[in-house]
């Protein structure tokens, strides 16, 4: 297992890594991406068992599945520091002839993803599928997955939640976002979501909170919570607060970076906020 | 006139759940699921002997495909079961992300497709879902004429990896396939060689079309039927010997012009031996409320259309 500060300068590197990508290409989502760092980060390197390797049915182990895709840079460089595939390769995120495409997808064959995503709405249902799936094969691994807070007003993800607390998918971790921001502004102007915790505890899951989740420390004590959790009856729940842009000065506090590449002047300024420490790709 | 008996009028749709019921039987990584469409799915044996292998969902057609996408992982083979309106229109960006781009290995089961599904009228009954199926890369779109096709195809897609689109319906009509025969999915199924005209049919459709065959045998036309159950990928080998044969060519469904089973023979056609063609098919149209029989003779989906269409493509020759 890494020391914390082992996975403290991964998550500095993850941020660099996201920056780069989408500087590169001038387009991509950066704001979502460096809010959840320390999530993919703790979950990959410190949460989830994971095998050697990759296969698709991933029996035996943890799976995880991103339904908010976009932010996909983020996904894209934890699989690759993590082994999945080389480092390199991040350097093709985008571009024609590449596995890492603008929202993840299987079609190409990229290790260590399992499902397309990025039309909102839908990973609830898939992670659904395969934590039923894991409980037909007799395996004991868990299934983890991701939303955006602005993604839950897609009602596909009310019919998950009613299906997983009426069904009892208590092998089911399912992780809120809550970062307060959408493309068009603040999740409370666009279309408010209120108390998501209260929502998900109202249709029969065991709801927790991650109060800071841009604290490292934080959030590897409260998904190892949210394990402790599972088995008994209820999908469990973590709402977990970021903020957008986390790690950026000029990024956070706003929805303006959601979908937006910085300039070369900006990245300059994102990067010096955030020195090398695992080496660039 | 090769001839055809009728061994007793069934639903189609029981046919899937008799396949169904086999497929639970004989393998352990097929599973079910139902959006609250059970007794109409006719997968109730199935339930019964496999109780920890179906899931109902509930009124929650998205959730069925995306629960039916993460079962493939881990081994299982989905068959999600509800009518074809349901199964398609409805949760289309579903299939087309977390199923057929996904490359899911996922069984889309879909009953009262079409007019036929009778007097619930246009929001129950779909015309559209071939031509949306059909244009997902990656996915196959299948739609057997009979109770034994019905259940031959069941069976047989089990054992093809990669999403399929099984499309069944709702009344009872006539039974006529052999019981044991070999369901090969692409393979087209030559009914009655002719030398004047083919008519390609698929689904209810094809019956009607033996029946006009034979009343234009005894106008002294002679009409080749072929079976078209696999709509994608589609037998172009087995459509251009014929209509090179025969010079024209009636194709028969049970769907709007725009996007079936025609448009796809028309594509084959015109890249390499174009011919003059007829469709039997809806015309861009809803359906409305009626019973089977009055739904097919009103929107021209029954075998004097197809008589009717076969003379009148014969003028073109």
């Amino acid at each position: 297992m890494p020391n914390i500060q082992e996975l403290q300068d991964l998550v500095t590197q993850v941020r660099r890594d996201i920056l780069r990508m989408v500087h590169k290409v001038n387009s991509g989502h950066p704001g979502g991406s460096l809010g959840c760092t320390e999530f993919f980060v703790a979950l990959y390197n410190e949460v989830m068992e994971l095998k050697d390797g990759f296969d698709m049915d991933g029996i035996g182990e943890d799976l995880f599945f991103l339904s908010n895709g976009h932010i996909s840079p983020v996904f894209y460089s934890v699989l690759a520091r993590r082994g999945y595939f080389p480092v390199d390769e991040l350097n093709t995120f985008r571009l024609i002839d590449s596995r890492l495409q603008g929202h993840p997808t299987t079609h190409e064959g990229l290790p260590g993803v399992r499902v397309a995503s990025g039309s909102l709405g839908q990973g609830m249902s898939v992670a659904v599928g395969a934590a039923l799936a894991k409980k037909l094969n007799g395996d004991n691994h868990l299934v983890y997955s991701l939303h955006g807070d602005g993604e839950l007003q897609e009602g596909q993800n009310w019919e998950a939640i009613m299906y997983a607390a009426g069904n009892k998918v208590d092998n089911l971790i399912a992780t809120i976002d809550r970062n307060g921001q959408q493309i068009d502004g603040g999740t409370e102007d666009v279309l408010p979501l209120g108390d998501v915790a209260e929502k998900f505890k109202v249709f029969g899951w065991d709801v927790m909170e991650i109060e800071n989740g841009n604290n490292l420390e934080q959030v590897i004590s409260g998904l190892k919570e949210a394990k402790s959790r599972t088995g008994k009856g209820k999908p469990v729940c973590v709402v977990m607060t970021t903020e957008m842009g986390n790690g950026v000065d000029f990024m956070m506090y706003t929805h303006a970076w959601h979908g937006k590449a910085p300039s070369d002047e900006q990245l300059e300024t994102a990067l010096a906020q955030n020195p090398e420490t695992l080496g660039d790709y | 006139m090769t001839k055809y008996t009728d061994q007793g009028k069934q639903d189609t749709r029981s046919g899937f759940g008799a396949g169904m019921t086999e497929l639970g039987r004989t393998n352990p990584n097929v599973v079910a699921l139902c959006a609250d469409l059970v007794g109409s799915l006719k997968i109730q044996t199935f339930i019964d002997e496999n109780p920890d292998r179906f899931f109902q969902v509930g009124i929650a057609e998205a959730n069925m495909m995306g629960i039916a996408a993460g079962l493939t992982i881990g081994g299982k083979i989905p068959f999600t079961g509800t009518f074809a309106n349901f199964s398609t229109g409805r949760v289309y960006d579903q299939i087309r992300q977390s199923i057929a781009y996904s490359g899911k290995n996922v069984k889309i089961c879909a009953s009262h497709a079409g007019l036929t599904l009778g007097e619930d009228g246009a929001t129950h009954q779909i015309l559209e879902d071939v031509g949306m199926m059909k244009m997902l890369p990656g996915m196959t779109v299948i739609n057997p004429c009979d109770f034994n096709q019905t259940k031959a195809a069941t069976i047989a897609i089990a054992e093809h990896e990669g999403p399929v689109y099984l499309r069944f319906g709702r009344p009872k009509v006539a039974n006529f396939t052999p019981v044991d025969q070999k369901f090969e999915i692409g393979k087209a199924l030559m009914l009655n060689k002719g030398t004047d005209v083919t008519i390609i049919a698929t689904g209810h459709l094809v019956w009607q079309s033996l029946i006009a065959a034979e009343n234009l045998e005894n106008q002294g036309i002679s009409a080749e039927v072929i079976n078209i159950h696999t709509i994608k990928p589609l037998d172009d080998e087995a459509i251009l010997a014929s209509v090179k044969k025969t010079g024209c060519v009636v194709t028969a469904e049970e769907h709007n012009y725009l996007g079936g089973l025609g448009e796809s023979v028309s594509r084959v056609l015109s890249m390499s031996h174009p011919a003059p063609q007829e469709f039997v098919a809806t015309q861009d149209t809803f359906g409305e409320s009626g019973t089977p029989d009055q739904l097919m003779d009103k929107y021209g989906l029954n075998n004097k259309a197809i008589e009717a269409a076969v003379l009148k493509v014969l003028k073109r020759k």
